[in-house]
């Protein structure tokens, strides 16, 4: 029984983080539909921004306010990343959306292939306080304290985000613009700026993810290709949450990641079956799309 | 005073189909200009090119404005409303996100709007696709309405209501129409006898005829103009 509460902890930090990933390619796919092919490159992003900053800073400050510090760039690091990738990339093809989602890719590729070189394919190591390591006990379950920072990191911007879309000006521009671009254009309303600012905001937490995943489950690691692997299995969780919504995102991002961790400890150690965990989210999908074709959340256009 | 709108050898084409072939009109100011003609001749297309949704070629001219080619906020913020055939209310946002979405100036009409639509007022925390057809019209109408803005256009408002909501629509839009200039498209017969002062006649993707609304009151004329459909 502790095995699997510790289980089902560690399988909502992971889905945490899948959020994270998820809920910015979702926005952006429902406003502008493009599929960002570039999103796993501001996760790697937000993680050499982090690595960057936390090795820069003077150790006279302790490694709580460093890890801080290395949290603050790696969101600024993946909304610059995104930012720019909008205005310079994306915003002279608007009106062209296949060639807005092959740029991605190659935006995607070109920049992986300058970190390969700048970086070698080896890993560089994050510092990281060692409290986050440790073990916290909490109803008879031990779990690294990373788990319980992804957790929060999560739900805090779970929170923030819903209240954004909800009560400000912009997020009802978002959400409004999911449903009907033109019409929102037909009030008066620059959608353009929306455009950049989801960008923005969903590179904002991507950078949160490729920090908190390195941290959480890469061993402190971060490497050029990481982003990558992260992206397949939040376009997973986009498509099963249904495109363009917050709530969609949040749910399928906890069955997919308490799934994976499941038949990971479950059914991983069985001959032949290290890629089990990774298998079932795929069927996952499959039996999600096969019941209800839009997704979870998705609206029935 | 200039005109409102005035659109010389306007063109469209969407996906290789020559939708609109040389359109001219004037829309003078004050009162309504109703668009008429038979279902699919480009009425909604000459309206969504007039607000730059659609490319199009020739002149568009709003209050002397040339606004051809410009994007579609640029031109509703000179000051025209938009109220579109199909309603498209924002169906996951409630009454008032819906209105609270086409504020675009500092003291939005809200008196105004809610004295017009009483209903409204007692629903603005349901979500607008909820609403029935009728209350949809009136959310869309509302839009249009809040910023007090001098051009409207409006895209058959009857479409789909009762007979008894039409006539409410009626006076609704005739109070409207002594505030602003309304370029109408509209089927029904008698809201157009109603509302309008002068008909743009459409065909074809081209103006076939200009003229006086009460030209309507001859029915062969009526019957040229609207063609089977309009003649109810
Ligand atoms: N996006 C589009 N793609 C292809 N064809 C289009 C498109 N929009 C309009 N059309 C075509 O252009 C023609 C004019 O359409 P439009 O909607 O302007 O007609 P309308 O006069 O408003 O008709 P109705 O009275 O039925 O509303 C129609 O034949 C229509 O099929
Ligand atoms: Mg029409």
């Amino acid at each position: 029984m502790t095995v699997f509460l510790s289980l089902t902890f560690s399988g909502v930090a992971l889905g945490a983080i899948y959020f994270l990933a998820a809920s910015g390619l979702s926005l952006i796919y429902g406003l502008m539909d493009i599929l960002n092919f570039a999103h796993g490159l501001f996760m790697t992003l937000g993680a050499y921004a982090a690595w960057d900053a936390a090795t820069h800073a003077p150790a006279s400050w302790g490694a709580p306010v460093i890890f801080v510090v290395s949290l603050v760039a790696a969101v600024l690091g993946g909304a610059l990343a995104a930012g720019l990738t909008e205005v310079l990339v994306i915003r002279p093809l608007y009106g062209r959306p296949i060639s807005q989602i092959l740029v991605t890719i190659g935006l995607d590729l070109a920049a992986t292939g300058l970190l390969l070189g700048a970086f070698g394919s080896n890993p560089q190591s994050l510092p990281v306080p060692l409290w986050m390591m440790e073990a916290s006990h909490f109803a008879g379950i031990s779990l690294p304290n990373a788990d319980y920072v992804a957790f929060a990191g999560g739900l805090v911007v779970l929170i923030a985000l819903e209240w954004f879309l909800r009560r400000t000006r912009y997020g009802i521009i978002i959400r409004a613009g999911v449903e009907n671009r033109t019409m929102v254009s037909a009030l008066g309303i620059n959608v353009a700026r929306a455009f950049t600012l989801v960008f923005v905001i969903g590179g904002a937490m991507a950078g949160l993810a490729g920090l908190l995943y390195a941290v959480v489950f890469s061993g402190e690691l971060v490497s050029p290709t990481q982003g990558d692997s992260l992206l397949i299995f939040a376009f997973i969780v986009v498509v099963i949450g249904g495109l363009g919504s917050i709530r969609g995102s949040a749910v399928a991002a906890l069955m997919v990641g308490l799934v994976q961790d499941y038949t990971n400890f479950y059914l991983g150690n069985h001959p032949g079956m290290a890629e089990i965990g990774n298998l079932s989210v795929v069927l996952l999908l499959a039996v999600v799309l096969e019941w209800r074709p839009r997704g979870l959340f998705g609206s029935a256009l | 005073m200039t005109n409102a709108f005035d659109v010389t050898d306007l063109h469209v084409t969407i996906g290789g189909s020559h939708i609109l072939q040389g359109v001219s009109l004037e829309v003078p100011r004050g009162g309504v200009t109703a668009l008429l003609g038979r279902n699919g001749v480009g009425k909604t297309t000459t309206l969504r090119a007039l607000l730059g949704i659609v490319p199009a070629t020739g002149t568009v001219r709003v209050m002397g404005t040339d606004v051809l080619g410009w994007p579609t906020h640029r031109i509703v913020r000179l000051g025209v409303g938009y109220v579109p055939e199909d309603r498209d209310v924002f169906a996951g946002l409630t009454v008032e996100e819906n209105l609270r979405l086409a504020e675009q100036t500092p003291e939005p009409h809200y008196d105004e709007v809610y004295s017009l639509f009483p209903e409204l007022r007692a629903r603005t925390r349901q979500r607008a696709g909820t609403l029935s057809g009728g209350q949809q019209q009136m959310v869309s109408i509302a839009r249009a309405l809040l910023n007090g803005w001098p051009l409207l256009l409006i895209d058959e408002p009857s479409k789909g209501l009762a007979p008894r909501l039409v006539s409410e629509l009626a006076e609704v839009l005739e109070r409207v129409a002594t505030l602003s200039t309304v370029l109408l498209v509209e089927q029904n017969l008698a809201v157009v006898r109603r509302l309008a002062q002068r008909v743009v006649v459409l065909d074809h993707g081209e103006v076939v005829h200009t003229g006086a609304a009460d030209e309507l009151d001859d029915p062969v004329m009526a019957r040229r103009f609207l063609g089977v459909a309009g003649a109810s």
